[in-house]
């Protein structure tokens, strides 16, 4: 396959950045779209030119590492995957592709296709956890779990953190991966007498970092490469509105 | 020099708990005072960042991902062994432990291993504690499942993404001490060296992979978790961040390197599709719970679809050489097989490197919504690979470099011989012995970073002074310079080679030579060819851009000139051990069925290389193995 590419390079986070357009050339339909991309950094090497640097790292798509928009779409046109994860055989010979970074202002670009996501490590310090000390824990069995709400917190606890949610919003908003984590501990009996705490402290940290709000578009649920579903954010909603009259 | 590894006399059974009282304890008080670097964040350095923050220390935690939560363990799939006999089919402590040391082929220290199979209770009542949405049945309690190996259900699990799921509790318990401001954690930091103060580890060098500074840090201890090295055959399971620069730097400052030719080959990854080909994807091995290997009995039949060739021609090749563990033979047995076959010339799939894993009797007999429900992820990720609906036709799978069993020396109390120096997970030697057995890994890692380090560690601390070296030493200068050196030249040689095309070249030398199947001339080849690509590498390699700003050529060029040291000395050791064992196979030293054959007389030690220079020949130290609580037996899977 022969590719015409148009890449977003930016220097760094105060470099304005373009859209520069490279070709992509003998591309096989089963290499992955990282793959595609080694091919032409390959030959940019070769050429004497600066290879376009992107964040990857698993290439399994379960890092939640890689980030790029392709033609408009976080992750690309492929459902429920990462761009890791996106084969050349989605594309046809002699397509045009466009490929960004996230954008949003949460996300500052660091070069090219790379952007900072620290925001989201923040949010899970600020409360995306059970405070379980390290031994003295009882025994596995001593806290039954119903199977159906096993399921429904090993649902949200997939998230991988990958911020195509962000990127996929009209808000920019992060509730798709803050919700998933908070639904996670709050479907559990794990953590429960410290929830009123997580959920405020956590949605506070989430407005802090400049992400906006949900109002309901679901494109976070259409780029997510784990199909996190949107009701999550309903959990939260609910969750956080409980908590709100409660002193602790 | 013969290596005492400092583990505690009397029964085995008690052995962990009289060492633990015996320990030496820091008091709570005097545990701010210390300030311990820990380096990698995945299983067993996250688990063990956390706790020792807990605890009270100071912790400065490291990674060259953006986020702590990327860290490779989290791609591990399948599941975390334990010893609960909670489904009541006969599994105990000892059990864990001796399925451990067998299926490790006799090459580890009981010692270690015995701890770890006690240990490995507590891990899964606090993974529970932290959130870990482990899969339950349908009264609440946790589900179990089995695996290569093993004739019990002692593996939980978390759907297909039980690495996933532990790494993100330790990452959880992590970020919670960041927030008590006891961990501070430096991501996209690259350790390139080790600081050594008077014999003693005392720090770290880092590049800093944003800005390009070399960035001085001091500890009264560092903990070294960052994996292993198997990219050192460039396609392989691992992320492709998984180096061996931070052990082969450590290495260089004195720390000995143990087993380096232990190395596991997973039987069920994907198989390659070409030459544009980065890396290996793993399937999970419990998918061999239901999936059944198979190839054509004739070759001829190899082209055709599988649903065209009748049952009565296919080879159900396991389930014919090893009855009585079929299909959920070990890794080393299973990956061996599967290349014998292709060998015959009965492969299937592009180039004849593949056999079939085939869930069809599986679903026949539990309907495909069950099979979807244990293994649905699974099968999702093939299809998005391959392109093939394996609900209707058979998974293909081969072989890949997934596991390193070798790693630096430690003792007992997993410090290195260099005091200070501490490693834990996969980047020591401790507990796999030449091959390890499936949900093994995530077992180790959080072992030794949850319940390990944090008492062993305190032995150590008790016995210094806090504090005493800073970063302004001259042992820290030294060794920034050093690293400033190296990229200074990396950057400087602009020859006409890309770094992916020299580690490529790297890789099919020691694929083809150091892989599966070792012989003395293959192995010799290697050691021919690996110094004649590390010589091209130092004359020809183009590495674009510069130091100061985030240059991914430079990464990999410097971890590649890792690998490339690092390369003679795996096949070194492969040299030397005249036997086969676990996922070491000299082709001189086998059964006449083609079984490995273990040598117990000569090779019952630990072989730990002493770096002299790269172009001087490494000094061989070794730790026999004692073995008092297992009768060291022929490996039979029958």
């Amino acid at each position: 396959m022969n590719l015409t590419l148009h890449v977003w390079r930016q220097k760094n986070a105060s470099d304005p950045g373009r859209l520069e357009q490279y070709q992509a050339k003998n591309i096989s339909p089963d290499s992955s779209f990282l793959e595609m991309l080694d091919q032409v950094n390959e030959e940019l090497i070769k050429e004497g030119k600066e290879p376009i640097v992107f964040d990857h790292d698993c290439r399994e798509g379960i890092c939640g590492m890689c980030s790029q928009v392709i033609n408009g779409i976080p992750h690309g046109p492929e459902k429920e995957a990462t761009v890791c994860q996106l084969h050349m055989r989605r594309f046809k010979d002699g397509d045009a592709i466009f490929i960004e970074p996230w954008r949003s202002r949460a996300f500052p670009v660091m070069k090219d296709l790379i952007v900072d996501r620290s925001a989201l490590d923040r949010i899970i310090q600020a409360y995306g956890y059970t405070s379980a000390h390290t031994g003295g824990v009882p025994d596995g069995n001593a806290i039954p779990v119903s199977k159906t709400y096993a399921d429904a917190a090993m649902d949200a606890a997939a998230c991988i953190g990958c911020g195509a949610c962000v990127a996929a919003c009209p808000n920019a908003s992060a509730m798709l991966f803050t919700a998933a984590k908070v639904s996670h501990l709050a479907l559990l009996p794990q953590g429960k007498v410290e929830a009123t705490r997580r959920v405020k402290a956590m949605v506070a940290q989430h407005d802090e970092e400049g992400f906006g709000n949900c109002t309901n578009h679901y494109e976070c649920e259409a780029a997510c490469p784990k199909g996190i579903s949107v009701n999550f954010i309903a959990r939260m909603n609910r969750e956080y509105l409980k908590a709100l009259p409660k002193a602790d | 020099m013969i290596l005492d590894g400092k583990c505690p006399t009397g029964p085995i059974q008690e052995s962990w708990d009289k060492h633990r009282f015996e320990l030496k304890l820091v008091n709570p008080a005097n545990k701010r005072k210390f300030k311990i670097l820990v380096v990698g964040t995945g299983l067993a350095g996250g688990a063990a960042a956390a706790t020792l923050g807990e605890l009270g220390y100071n912790v400065e935690a490291f990674c060259y991902q953006d986020s702590a939560r990327r860290a490779h363990s989290i791609a591990a799939q399948g599941g975390i062994n334990a010893a609960k006999n909670y489904p009541n089919d006969g599994d105990s402590i000892f059990r864990l432990f001796y399925d451990t040391m067998k299926g490790g082929d006799f090459r580890a220290r009981e010692a270690d291993v015995w701890r770890l199979a006690q240990v490995s209770n507590n891990i899964i009542d606090q993974c529970v504690a932290q959130g870990v949405p482990f899969a339950r049945d349908y009264a609440g309690y946790l589900d179990n499942r089995s695996f290569g190996g093993a004739q019990v259900s002692r593996t939980f699990y978390a759907r297909g993404q039980t690495g996933q799921q532990l790494l993100l509790g330790a990452y959880q318990a992590l970020s919670r001490q960041v927030k008590a401001g006891t961990v501070k954690i430096f991501a996209r930091r690259e350790m390139l060296d080790l600081v050594v103060v008077d014999g003693v580890a005392k720090g770290i060098t880092c590049r800093n992979l944003v800005t390009g500074e070399i960035e001085s840090y001091w500890g009264d201890a560092v903990v070294l978790a960052t994996g292993g090295y198997v990219n050192v055959f460039y396609l392989s399971t691992n992320a492709m961040g998984c180096s061996v620069t931070a052990t082969w730097k450590a290495a260089k400052k004195g720390a000995f390197f143990a087993n380096p030719c232990y190395t596991q080959i997973h039987p069920t990854c994907i198989p390659q599709s070409g030459d544009h080909q980065s890396k290996l994807t793993l399937m999970s091995e419990s998918l061999r719970n239901d999936g059944r290997c198979w190839v054509p009995k004739k070759k001829e039949d190899c082209g055709k679809a599988p649903g065209e060739i009748p049952d009565e021609d296919r080879d159900y090749y396991l389930e014919r050489k090893y009855p009585s563990f079929g299909n959920l033979a070990p890794r080393d047995i299973a990956s061996r097989a599967a290349k014998e076959q292709c060998d015959d010339g009965r492969g299937i799939g592009p180039g004849g490197r593949g056999v079939y894993l085939d869930f069809a009797d599986a679903i026949k007999r539990f309907g495909k919504d069950v099979i979807a429900a244990r293994y649905g992820n699974l099968f999702q990720m093939y299809e998005k690979i391959t392109d093939e609906d394996a609900y209707q036709v058979p998974m293909r799978i081969y072989p890949a470099p997934h596991y390193a069993m070798g790693g630096l020396w430690v003792d007992y109390n997993l410090m290195s011989n260099i005091p200070g120096l501490f490693v834990l997970g996969e980047a020591n030697f401790s507990v796999h012995g030449a091959n390890r057995l499936g949900a093994s890994a995530l077992m180790q890692g959080l072992a030794d970073g949850y319940f390990v380090i944090p008492y062993t560690i305190a032995g150590y601390l008790a016995t210094v002074t806090p504090g005493t070296v800073k970063t302004d030493a001259p042992e820290f200068r030294e060794s920034a310079e050093q690293v400033k050196a190296q990229i200074d030249k990396l950057l400087s040689i602009k020859g006409k080679k890309t770094v992916a095309e020299l580690h490529r070249e790297l890789g099919r030398v020691m694929w083809e030579d150091v892989g599966m199947a070792r012989s003395k001339e293959s192995l010799e080849h290697a050691l021919k060819r690996i110094p004649e690509i590390r010589n091209e590498f130092w004359e020809n390699v183009n590495v674009t851009g510069t130091n100061e700003e985030i240059n991914q050529q430079l990464e990999n060029a410097g971890r590649l000139a890792d690998f490339l040291e690092f390369a003679e000395l795996l096949a070194k050791d492969a040299l030397h051990r005249e036997e086969s064992c676990g996922g070491h196979f000299r082709v001189e030293h086998q059964t006449e069925d083609g079984e490995a054959k273990r040598d117990d007389e000569n090779f019952a030690y630990v072989a730990a290389w002493e770096f002299k220079g790269t172009d001087k020949e490494p000094e061989l130290h070794k730790e026999p193995l004692k073995f008092e609580n297992v009768k060291l037996a022929v490996r039979s899977y029958k």
